[in-house]
């Protein structure tokens, strides 16, 4: 879904008024069910707050070498005379280090800048395996049922009763940690909730009578599959990858906190919030505060934005907070 | 009756359904459907009878009628014609070919020729998807029109069947319920097919609204020579449709007729019954009738009833009725269009309820278990179907 326009100002006051005044043209036209939802996610301000704050961190971290240029810091850049103190401790912000530096004498601001970009790459690329895979298995499942529906629904079971950070741990470490490697750890081991999620609601689609009418014209089952049930399960999917988006960041920051995230010196979330937590103690609050701050808004967004997404897509409510 | 899907099948003469002998499009011969329930893995295995022993034939052009109870197995037996269910057992003849076994391959042409209509107006279109395309399915599965020609014979099966073409783009929420059944009607109507299965169409509208579909189907019929199975637990819509009526109970076939002949002549007490039920415009009439109301609940189709599975809330259960299960044939002189599965079958002007059972009460309104007559069975066993919750069977909704 893209919604360019959506933090342009005094759109959802014109657009009730739109509505109502031109129905001749828009009526005929028939509005999706997709085209309801965007529309009553552009009138939900939560929606459109926590929208600008993620594409502000978007643009933020591709405009990281930007950001790297006008200060003239590199991220692994080491400022040992003027980004330390005397001590060999990080210095606090100023006009030079605009959030301070770490205790390599990096600056802070531009390592935050691109440890978004692995948040943001971690985020989006695991969530997409794990959606990938969860609605290929739970279509499967559902679709096809019986035996194959009871091997998938074991699998999932398995993998379910398997401690994620443990085994997370346990392959990073074999393997040597690596960006590629985290992102396929987070994606593969979360497949199971979007894979139950799918698997239930082709089932219970796979019932409703306009798929035996398909199978009454003749249809298929990869017509049936693709045409009839999974349109009807897209929102769910949606939804889902929203709100999974959060949880692969804090998944990699967490990784990362642990060591076997992205190697160093890479900058990343997780291991600047692992590093400052020796420093914090000697008031080095910064160190620790804004990869916090950083690592908190972002999914702090992706919630809320998660959260208006399901309810625009909510069948039921209309989903316009008052 | 933890009997296997192919156990005690029942030797239902299948001509005995054949009415009148015309050309005969689509021919049901003793079809059975039961479904396995899922139960504890060492028990024995459970079936729902949901289809028992069916058999029926339907002339080319004319409607034929499919009443019962919710629950009597009446929209199984739509699907297991139109193939949507694989039958336990027995024969589907569709235009004089076995389409029983017919492989999802060889049954593509057919589906041209056999169409259904479905009972819930919402439910039965895709809410994602636009009136125009749900509508242009059968083009696009069937690959017989694209692109302008599909539209455009869309948009005339649209005004064909009362919609406006112009909403072509709209999606099916935006329409109201009988708007919607001309949808599905479109859509089964665009292969122009031999045989289209109505599966309960107006029960889910108004009552205003049921008339102007029902006209729409018939307009429909006339005009493409259409045959319909029409399935409703509404006697009275069933009559206005009908050129014959079969009614369902349990997943048997109880009686079929002409359908002035079932609602003058009644054979079996279950028809009986919900002829009685039907409501009489006028009060006064209302108020001198005789209602029969049947004791108890429907048994479970899990574990039928044995013999007539009706005999636990027949007012005329007589220890042959619980012995064996009855055939359908003609009785008391009706011709071969009129067969009815009773051992004690009404005679014309007969009260019913006038009759008391002559079963032990053991035998009636519970499930039985077995067919063994217990001692003192016989006329005059106590009467408990009056102290039993009485419910008004049949009729409206």
């Amino acid at each position: 879904m893209s919604m360019p326009e959506l933090e342009s100002a005094g759109i959802s006051e014109t657009l009730i008024e739109e509505s109502g005044e031109a129905p001749a043209s828009t009526k005929i036209e028939g509005r999706s069910p997709w085209r309801l939802a965007y529309e009553r996610l552009r009138r939900d301000r939560a929606a459109k707050i926590s929208f600008g704050v993620i594409i502000l961190i978007v643009v933020l971290a591709i405009a990281a070498p930007l950001f790297a240029h006008i200060t003239g810091h590199g991220p692994n850049q080491q400022f040992i005379n003027i980004g330390e103190n005397a001590n060999g401790g990080p210095v606090a912000p100023s006009g030079i280090f605009w959030l301070g530096t770490d205790n390599n004498g990096r600056d802070l601001f531009i390592r935050i800048l691109y440890g978004a970009r692995i948040s943001l790459v971690v985020g989006v690329l695991a969530t997409s395996i794990s959606v990938g895979l969860g609605v290929l298995f739970g279509l499967t499942a559902g679709f096809i049922g019986g035996f194959v529906d009871t091997v998938i629904a074991r699998l999932i079971d398995v993998m379910l009763s398997i401690p994620f950070l443990i085994l997370a741990v346990s392959i990073a470490y074999i393997s040597g940690p690596s960006l590629w490697l985290v992102i396929a750890i987070i994606g593969v081991l979360s497949f199971t909730y979007p894979a139950r999620i799918v698997r239930g609601q082709v089932i219970s689609i796979k019932g409703r009578e306009f798929v035996e009418a398909a199978r009454a014209l003749g249809a298929g089952p990869w017509r049936i599959m693709f045409v009839d049930i999974l349109p009807n399960v897209m929102a769910q999917v949606i939804v889902y990858a929203t709100l999974l988006i959060p949880l692969a960041i804090v998944a990699e920051a967490s990784l990362a906190y642990l060591g076997v995230g992205v190697p160093p010196p890479t900058a990343d979330w997780g291991s600047m919030i692992s590093d400052a937590s020796g420093y914090y103690q000697y008031g080095y609050w910064w160190f620790l505060l804004f990869p916090c701050m950083a690592l908190l808004i972002t999914t702090l967004s992706f919630n809320i934005f998660g959260d208006s997404v399901r309810d625009a897509l909510d069948p039921r409510g209309a989903g316009i907070y008052v | 009756m933890a009997s296997g899907p192919k156990g005690d099948a029942n030797p239902v003469p299948a001509t005995a359904a054949d009415g009148g002998g015309d050309d005969v499009l689509l021919r049901v011969e003793n079809v059975v459907k039961y479904f396995p329930l899922k139960g504890a893995p060492f028990r024995e295995k459970e079936y729902v009878h949901a289809v028992d022993g069916v058999s029926l034939s339907v002339p080319r052009g004319q409607t034929f009628g499919v009443v019962g109870e919710t629950g009597c197995g009446k929209s199984t037996l739509a699907r297991c014609i139109a193939r949507l269910h694989d039958v336990t057992s027995g024969r589907i003849v569709f235009d004089g070919q076995d389409i029983t076994r017919f492989s999802p391959r060889r049954m593509r042409p057919l589906r041209r020729e056999i169409q259904m209509i479905f009972q819930d107006p919402i439910g039965s279109l895709n809410p994602r998807r636009r009136v125009g395309s749900i509508i242009g399915d059968p083009y696009a599965i069937h690959g017989l029109a694209a692109g302008a020609e599909r539209k455009r014979r869309v948009q005339e099966l649209m005004e064909r069947v009362g919609l406006n073409p112009e909403h072509y783009n709209r999606f099916p929420a935006e329409f109201s319920g009988g708007q919607r059944q001309r949808i599905g009607v479109a859509r089964a109507l665009a292969f122009r097919p031999k045989l289209i299965i109505c599966d309960e169409p107006v029960s889910a509208l108004d009552v205003s609204i049921q008339a102007q579909v029902i006209n729409l189907l018939a307009d429909l019929q006339a005009e493409f020579g259409l045959t319909y199975v029409f399935i409703a637990h509404d006697l009275s819509v069933v009559r206005h449709v009908s050129t014959s009526i079969a009614v369902m109970y349990l997943g048997k076939i109880t009686e079929i007729a002409p359908s002035d002949e079932l609602f003058t002549v009644p054979r079996h007490p279950y028809t009986g019954a919900l002829l009685s039920a039907v409501p009489v415009p006028d009060p006064d009439l209302s108020d001198q009738r005789q209602q029969i109301i049947l004791a108890g609940d429907v048994p479970s189709p899990i574990a039928p009833p044995s013999g007539c599975r009706f005999h636990p809330r027949c007012p005329k259960a007589a220890p042959v009725c619980v012995a064996e299960d009855p055939t359908l044939e003609p009785r008391l002189g009706d011709g071969p269009e009129h067969p009815a599965a009773c051992h004690l079958p009404m005679a014309e002007g007969e009260n019913l309820a006038e009759f008391r059972p002559s079963i032990a009460a053991e035998e009636r309104v519970e499930e039985v278990e077995g067919s063994l007559l217990p001692d003192g069975a016989g006329p005059g066993a106590t009467d408990t179907a009056g102290a039993l919750p009485a419910r008004r069977e049949g009729g409206q909704p």
